[in-house]
């Protein structure tokens, strides 16, 4: 049984699973007002519970519960920038895009990836937080996060994935220059984006520069990652590093773009999108006016449409990077926030699909959370 | 002692207190005084390179500043507002 963890631009919310995922009851808010790009419990310690947050005016910080959310209070050292000398170059946290509860091995070690794009690491349950100098002064830095670039939301370091088998080997996503990878705990970074297209540079295959929305490391088998990309769905088996557009098998009329990817926990060949209209200025919203998922079950070979209780017309919904999520229950359950505040929820991994709240503000995350 | 007026958008910081007194001879010196009073009020208004944050607005009297090195006197007053930021 699961609860949701609902972030918005305007305030978080919890769904409480009555039982059985049969009835969902809603909580909050909580922050009203305040814009909630993450909200997340740690699955290391369930009581522990992270978001992150600013406002229109308020610079950016982060929000703890250690008592599954009854009592809140704000992080002593939010993420931040070192000072600079040169205030021309001087870089300052916009807002925190995603927390990552830390490796099992490194209990209350928390990962934050912010915009502009930077990596923090909290090592006292998000209480204080250190600016990650291996990406942040990473020599490289002005060119993997050129100044001024990126989505309407900022520029960002919007993923942080940990190799379950060792806490040393990291993998970050970023809007600026695609996906990177650290085998010393973050001290250094190499892109991986081989076979990744950025089609709206002059060299379209280059070695930095992709568009990474989402990546996940299939969890029965940590070296497959998916990732879907602004420029398609891709997939890779490490050790290799040129990576598969798997989203060539997709309907054309649908198309592979979209903004997050969901792997099976079980199945590694298993995994779900939620495509969007990527094509003349880019709708980002489901193709047709019909919203629908689609799944794989071998690797990425073949998609199926699962739309069954979707609208089979007139919807126009976005799903946003954090917002689209399973549970562990078996048959799966999936659940995604669209920007229009509805959360859907799947029972049966998919095959069929209920609202299950609406009317909420523009939903920029959705996570699952052990019940309390 | 510097008057400061914080606006509704901190009060969560304050206790509601929309009227306070702080001491400083410098912007940064009477965020400072109100961030030891109530921890993480200054990082909200000022960035980790100390430029004030684009939505909010700071004035001493009708004097609108934008630099937080900027001195103070005693019996001045520092009025901090949240500026208009979209819907």
């Amino acid at each position: 049984m699961s609860d949701l963890l609902i972030g918005t631009r305007k305030g978080a919310w919890i769904l409480r699973d009555e039982g059985g995922r049969a009835g969902w009851r809603l909580e909050g808010p909580l922050f009203l007002g305040q814009i909630i790009n993450h909200f997340v419990a740690d699955p290391r310690t369930p009581d522990v519970w992270l978001v992150a947050a600013k406002t229109g005016h308020l610079g950016p910080t982060v929000f703890r519960s250690t008592d599954a959310g009854a009592t809140w209070a704000e992080a002593r050292q939010p993420p931040a920038f070192p000072k600079a000398d040169d205030q021309a170059t001087a870089r300052a946290v916009s807002h925190t895009f995603w927390l990552q509860p830390g490796h099992a091995s490194e209990p209350g070690v928390w990962w934050a990836g912010a915009s502009p794009p930077g990596l923090f690491r909290s090592e006292d349950n998000g209480e204080t937080w250190e600016s990650v100098a291996g990406f942040n002064e990473h020599p490289m830095y002005p060119k993997w996060a050129p100044p001024g670039e990126g989505t309407p939301d900022g520029p960002l370091l919007n993923q942080i994935v940990i190799d379950p088998r060792d806490a040393a080997h990291m993998y970050i996503a970023t809007s600026t220059a695609g996906v990177f990878e650290s085998l010393d705990c973050g001290a250094s970074w190499a892109p991986l984006n081989q076979g990744v297209e950025a089609n709206f540079l002059p060299d379209p295959n280059p070695e930095y520069g992709q568009d990474a929305h989402f990546i996940a490391l299939a969890p029965t088998r940590p070296d497959r990652i998916w990732q879907q990309n602004h420029c398609g769905i891709y997939r890779v088996d490490r050790p290799e590093t040129r990576w598969t557009r798997i989203g060539k098998a997709m309907p054309p009329e649908v198309g592979d773009v979209g903004f997050t990817i969901v792997p099976h926990p079980r199945d590694a060949d298993t995994a779900w999108v939620f495509p969007m209209d990527g094509t003349d200025v880019w709708p980002r919203v489901s193709p047709g006016g019909r919203p629908a998922v689609y799944r794989t079950t071998d690797a990425g070979v073949s998609w199926t449409r699962q739309d069954g209780g979707f609208p089979a017309e007139q919807a126009w919904l976005t799903v946003k990077r954090q917002a689209f999520c399973a549970d562990e229950a078996t048959p799966l359950g999936l659940y995604l926030g669209a920007t229009n505040g509805e959360v859907w929820a799947s029972a049966d991994e998919g095959e069929s699909w209920r609202e299950i709240a609406r009317r909420l503000p523009e939903i920029y995350s959705l996570a699952a959370a052990p019940a309390a | 002692m510097i008057r400061v007026l914080v606006p509704s958008q901190l009060h969560a910081y304050t206790g509601g207190a929309s009227r306070l007194e702080a001491a400083g001879a410098a912007i940064a010196d009477v965020l400072d005084d109100l961030d030891r009073r109530f921890p993480g009020l200054k990082f909200r208004i000022i960035d980790e390179q100390d430029r004030v944050r684009p939505h909010m607005r700071l004035f001493i009297g009708k004097t609108a500043a934008r630099d937080i090195r900027a001195p103070l006197r005693d019996g001045d007053e520092l009025l901090i507002f949240g500026a208009l930021s979209g819907g």
